[in-house]
């Protein structure tokens, strides 16, 4: 007799690992970020919000980036394995959320420096519509259908929606912004910040990072399940027709 | 510090969310976890 188990664990020694270094690394930019970095020579105290701003956009195109890699092999494999758009739905809907709170932080750090919650500038516009575009995407994944045709048109959108990422992060240069240009990853190399700013911007981006690897481990098994679950009703609800028709002959 | 309001803001709102989220992705993992067999769960 094939006994089925119901084991309710969803974590694993790697996903404890990730979210333990997530914790450390939080721990780290509150306290660092907070109390120990010096104050910036132009913007005072405001600077600290740079700690909490940048990694979480960084943790958005990350998450963009995952997603159009991940539907990527789920066109170009030969099994269509799901895993692989599960992976792009999970990353999708933390991406999505990383990215609205990258804009609300920035329009409280605006607030301060330029004194407007929001203006029209290029850089907030296209990061706005890149959220949009996402939002979308989570839509036309809630769409009804197969899993396959959810795959294949999510899959799609994905791939170009990806493209708008450089317009987002280049737009400080194609157009006069308000948002200042890259400070780390300017080009020539050359940082102008403090040590223990930088060290806490670094664990920052490193913190954020391990939250959403842990994020979309645990969301991609929770899709995982919804997928096994829906697939079982689909069976259970089949076999009660096939025996309604038999019974009725 | 200077525009405490404004960085307690972002700070509260950023951890909040991610506390609220990592809750809730453990709490519908735990409630599928208990109603999917293991065989559909790689991972166990």
């Amino acid at each position: 007799m094939n006994v089925q188990t119901f084991n309710a664990r969803v974590a694993t020694p790697t996903t404890r690992l990730v979210g333990a270094m997530a914790i450390a690394s939080m721990a780290w930019v509150v306290l660092g970020g907070l109390f120990v970095t010096p104050k910036d020579v132009d913007q005072g105290d405001a600077v600290r919000i740079m700690y909490v701003h940048v990694p979480t956009a960084w943790v958005a195109y990350l998450a963009f980036i995952v997603t159009a890699v991940a539907s990527a092999c789920w066109l170009l494999s030969r099994k269509h394995s799901m895993g692989f758009d599960r992976v792009a739905g999970a990353s999708a809907e933390v991406g999505v959320i990383f990215m609205a709170m990258t804009l609300l932080s920035g329009s409280l750090w605006g607030r301060i420096t330029w004194g407007a919650f929001w203006a029209w500038d290029p850089r907030l516009t296209t990061t706005a519509f890149l959220l949009v575009t996402y939002i979308g995407y989570l839509a036309v994944r809630g769409l009804g259908g197969s899993l396959e045709q959810r795959a294949r048109r999510s899959a799609v959108i994905a791939l170009l929606a990806v493209l708008e990422i450089p317009l987002v992060h280049f737009s400080v240069l194609l157009w006069r912004s308000l948002h200042q240009n890259a400070s780390v990853l300017s080009g020539d190399g050359d940082i102008k910040m403090d040590g223990s700013m930088l060290t806490t911007l670094l664990v920052g981006v490193i913190g954020f990072t391990c939250t959403f690897a842990w994020l979309v481990m645990h969301r991609q098994r929770v899709l995982a399940m919804q997928d096994a679950m829906e697939m079982t009703q689909l069976d259970a609800a089949l076999r009660e027709r096939a025996n309604e028709s038999s019974r009725l002959k | 510090m200077d525009h405490l309001g404004f960085i307690a803001a972002v700070y509260g709102s950023t951890f909040v969310v991610i506390v609220a989220l990592v809750v809730r992705t453990v709490a519908q993992g735990r409630a599928l976890a208990s109603k999917v067999a293991d065989k559909d769960k790689p991972w166990t």
